[in-house]
């Protein structure tokens, strides 16, 4: 057992004073630690990009990154997607198209498009592709996932 | 306007896309466990050593504790035990040894890491016809010569049938070994209440209520001091409708130290040790006739069951059900048949979507393209010639086939795929080196099949039944509890649907409880596209009581005759008038005003319904077009059609939902995933960036086509269609690679056929 850090991370807008040991990952700081279990673990190994969340406008793998290396940074999860009562554009296209079956990967799968979409609202069909294909979903076949995807960046970019 | 039949966005949805879905890994607990697990995988286990300080509990700790023994009484099956912990022998690389126990994951695992094993390793047999050699070590002394369960079928012409074959054709294929991969792995958490003694086990799992039995017969105790949650549940597949020894422990630990404790398998332990699936050989041979009629077929199953039978369906499961459903929707009386479920030195097999009939579609779909060549007929054409046209019709296995449209489904595909155009685009590829093809594979979908389907195999657990509950509250809000164990496939919106239409209410106003054994009748769970047909089935039963109650009620206060009152839009309504009463206030009343019935409606507003259906056969043919690249072995599926018959729609989204899922699954059946074991029993594929579940890139754009044939054997006239897509899809793409390689000579008949295996074919082509 090694020392812990005391630790700041921002979630959703809101701080968290946490300890955690060096070895703690985002995720599980997350979902432990600051109890924002919305934000799924699938593999620990940085494949399926369940536990994708937003760093400072980067999507990123939580499982990959160490809670320490999150100090002061600000962080959003699924739970501050929406606006209060109004769902974010991709949660309601993901609702209109059938983009989600079981729910697991869902939260990843969002985090990821809407943080490549804030950083680049005109990406290409082809690039949006390569960066869906980033995450794993074993329910949908990706049909309706792409077609969610391409539904709210279209919402997106209208605002 | 009816409910059925619409795309509604489904109910399930709110929650789980703002992160308010609930698994079972979000529960925090007291203790938290790690399991050891064999790093061998076959041999004597002499001593388990533990670290100071760290609670460690083996087999020598669980006495008491019976060995999970699935039964099935047929087929020359021999019951082998499983010992919840590994107990003086270990049989699979992973096979877990010992729970470690701690205040954190982290100091469970620290632990768990200073745990030592002592193995006197044996030599581990991991592939099934390696283990039917004569001289192969026994994995298990109660299945000498490793074969744990045989099963032989003759039909009485098959002989003569066979002699007088114009030609036999025949194929050996291979379907290697995979893990259905849900994406939330397996996890449990068990509590303890002091006050009733009870335990409440929350649980990644597909059937609840057979959990909590399978529980409590192996620790010998009362199935009311448990109580088992399937929350929100991350897929299943079939992965989690057996009973993982690690629940039982859970469970086990939870008593003792009177306390909570949960464990969530990471994707490593889920890769190497949760259950595989597949993994057989087939080989098969078909007599056609000088028309190119197939006559008769010879197959020889030969299924890797794994090390243990899993519990309830047994490791007859697959065997069995391809023995019995092989022949697929082709008219062929005479069969012979051997198929053997054989154990190894492997992770135990569960079923996993499709069952069985992706292997045997893909054989059997190979063998008529094998047949097509060698009668130098189009592939579309000698399936014209061969599928069943009339029914009901009765298969050479006795099965009753109902009303489907094998023929229409193929004609449907063919035209919208346009071969013509396709076979000019695939002349003019080729001239420039490129190579494209194109591949069909038609099958039968047995779904929503009840008790006699199971009791058939001799199960000694026999599933098959569902009961719903359907209460409307004093407030005029419908609670259905059902015994299905939805997990991404959408029930509580579809049977809202089912609901809304006959009790006249919007299905927002439906709620549909199920996994939970404290709020949901006995019920089997969610498998073998059955819980539309059968838990749907029971909600329309049920749902009509509630109807005709609500109708008495309604013409006792409306003084209008019974036929004349209609129930829609939230109001019993005398039709032709504007006289009207909310369902609210009648569901109100049915509780507080019971005196105003006088006597003759029973108080409440709750009723019961109960299905045990025959089963329905759905039917497709699925198109796949391919690209392969000669040069790396690289294969890219450019199209995907499929037209399908799955009986009446209930909701066309989800429908399409649950076919897209399956063809995706299928395409890495196809083309990627497959666990490796090496010489020595060890795993080679224990990541996701080894083990290669498709991604957005390998599936290409679905096309979808419906005919709606409605089944005599299911009272909501839907056919089940979860497996269907990840049935058809991997021979419509071998077929397609086959195609692709004609000009070759090759042939490919090996799942998944990867870069390195297409690769070997067209070298060895070269060479001969």
């Amino acid at each position: 057992m090694s020392s812990k850090t005391a630790i700041r991370l921002t979630i959703n807008g809101r701080d968290h004073s946490i300890v955690v040991e060096p070895r703690r990952t985002l995720a599980d700081a997350i979902r432990e630690d600051c109890g924002q279990t919305g934000t799924h673990i699938g593999c620990e190994h940085g494949v399926c990009g369940a536990c994708t969340v937003i760093v400072d406008g980067d999507p990123v793998r939580s499982c990959l990154m160490f809670a320490a290396q999150a100090d002061g940074k600000k962080i959003r999860t699924i739970e501050g997607l929406a606006d209060g009562e109004n769902l974010h554009p991709m949660q309601q296209a993901f609702m209109d198209h059938h983009g989600l079956q079981c729910g697991f990967c869902t939260p990843g799968f969002l985090m990821l498009a809407v943080g490549v979409l804030e950083q680049d609202p005109s990406i290409s069909d082809g690039d949006l592709l390569d960066v869906l294909s980033s995450n794993l979903c074993r329910c949908t076949g990706y049909q309706n996932i792409i077609k969610a995807v391409h539904a709210a960046a279209k919402a997106m970019r209208k605002g | 306007m009816t409910w059925v039949g619409r795309a509604i966005r489904r109910l399930e949805d709110p929650a789980l896309i703002t992160g308010q879905g609930r698994f079972t890994a979000d529960l925090s607990a007291v203790h938290w466990v790690r399991f050891v697990r064999s790093p061998i995988a076959a041999g004597k286990l002499i001593k388990v050593s533990s670290p100071k300080g760290a609670m460690v509990i083996t087999a020598a700790d669980l006495a008491g504790v019976k060995k999970i023994t699935p039964m099935l009484h047929k087929f020359s099956y021999k019951p082998v035990g499983q010992p919840v912990l590994a107990n003086g022998k270990v049989c699979f690389t992973g096979e877990p040894v010992a729970a470690v126990v701690a205040a954190s994951e982290e100091e469970a695992e620290d632990f768990a890491d200073q745990v030592e094993l002592s193995i006197e390793e044996a030599t581990p047999l991991t592939d099934a016809r390696a283990a039917l050699e004569p001289d192969a070590p026994q994995v298990h002394a109660e299945a000498p010569g490793n074969v744990i369960l045989e099963g032989k079928v003759k039909t009485p012409d098959f002989d003569t049938t066979w002699t007088a074959a114009h030609k036999i054709i025949r194929v050996e294929a291979r379907s290697r070994r995979q893990n259905a991969t849900p994406m939330e792995s397996r996890a449990g958490h068990a509590s303890y209440d002091a006050s009733t003694g009870r335990v409440t086990f929350t649980c990644a799992t597909q059937m609840p209520h057979l959990t909590r039995t399978a529980i409590c017969d192996v620790l010998g105790i009362p199935e009311s001091d448990l109580r088992v949650i399937a929350p929100d549940v991350g897929g299943g597949f079939g992965q989690k409708m057996s009973l993982p020894s690690e629940y039982v422990v859970l469970v086990w630990l939870a008593r003792k130290l009177k306390s909570s404790v949960a464990w969530t398998e990471d994707r490593r332990e889920n890769l190497i040790a949760s259950f595989h699936s597949r993994d057989q050989y087939i080989t098969l041979e078909g007599a056609f006739d000088k028309n190119a009629k197939l006559t008769a077929l010879k197959a020889d199953i030969v299924a890797n069951v794994g090390a243990y039978s899993c519990f309830p369906t047994t490791c007859g499961v697959e065997p069995l059900m391809a023995m019995a459903e092989l022949p697929g929707p082709y008219d062929v009386q005479q069969y012979l048949c051997l198929s053997r479920g054989v154990v190894t030195n492997t992770c135990t097999m569960a079923p996993y979507r499709g069952v069985s009939r992706p292997v045997i579609t893909f054989t059997v779909e190979r063998l008529m393209d094998k047949a097509a060549r060698a009668f130098a007929i189009d592939p579309v054409d000698i399936r014209r010639r061969n599928l069943i046209d009339r029914f009901p019709y009765k298969s050479a296995m006795g099965l009753e086939y109902d009303d489907a449209t094998y023929k229409e489904t193929l004609e449907m595909a063919v035209k919208a795929i346009d071969v013509p155009a396709f076979r000019k685009r695939q002349k003019a590829a080729r001239a420039k080196g490129r190579h494209l093809g194109i591949g069909f594979a038609t099958f039968s979908e047995r779904t929503g099949y009840g008790s006699p389907a199971f009791a058939a195999r001799g199960m000694e657990i026999t599933p098959g039944w569902e009961t719903v509950i359907v209460s409307v509250d004093p407030s005029g809000f419908v609670e259905a509890r059902i015994g299905s164990s939805p997990h991404g496939q959408g029930l509580r919106t579809t049977l809202a649907q089912i609901i809304a239409d006959e009790i006249g209410i919007a299905p927002d106003m439906i709620r549909v409880v199920h996994g939970d054994t404290d709020r949901a009748p006995y019920g089997w769970g969610t498998f073998a596209s059955r819980s539309l047909v059968i838990s749907g089935g029971a909600t329309l039963i049920a749902a009509r009581k509630v109807r005709a109650k609500l109708i008495k009620m309604a013409s006792h206060l409306l003084e209008a005759a019974p036929d004349d009152i209609v129930l829609a839009d939230g109001v019993a309504k005398v039709a032709g008038t504007d006289r009207t009463i909310p369902i609210a206030r009648l569901a109100r009343e049915a509780y507080t005003q019971t005196h105003r019935f006088k006597g003759e409606i029973e108080p409440g507003l709750s009723e019961t319904g109960h299905y045990d259906p025959p089963g329905t056969f759905s039917n497709a043919c699925h198109v796949a077009t391919v690209d392969v690249d000669v040069e790396t072995g690289q294969v890219k599926v450019e199209k995907f059609l499929v037209a399908e018959d799955a009986g009446r729609i209930i909701n066309p989204m989800i429908a399409d939902g649950q076919v897209h899922g399956g063809i995706a699954q299928g395409i890495g059946n196809a083309l990627l995933e497959e666990i490796i074991y090496d010489e020595t029993g060890a795993i080679l594929s224990a990541t996701l960036a080894d083990y290669l579940p498709p991604t957005a890139h390998e599936i290409p754009p679905i096309e979808l086509h419906h005919i709606e044939t409605p089944s005599p054997n299911s009272i909501t006239k839907a056919k089940g269609l979860g497996e269907g897509g990840a049935i058809g899809a991997p021979a419509a793409v071998v077929n397609a690679i086959n195609d692709a390689l004609s000009p070759f000579g090759v042939e490919i008949n090996e799942m998944p056929a990867t870069p390195q295996r297409i690769r070997a074919a067209l070298r060895n082509a070269e060479k001969t």
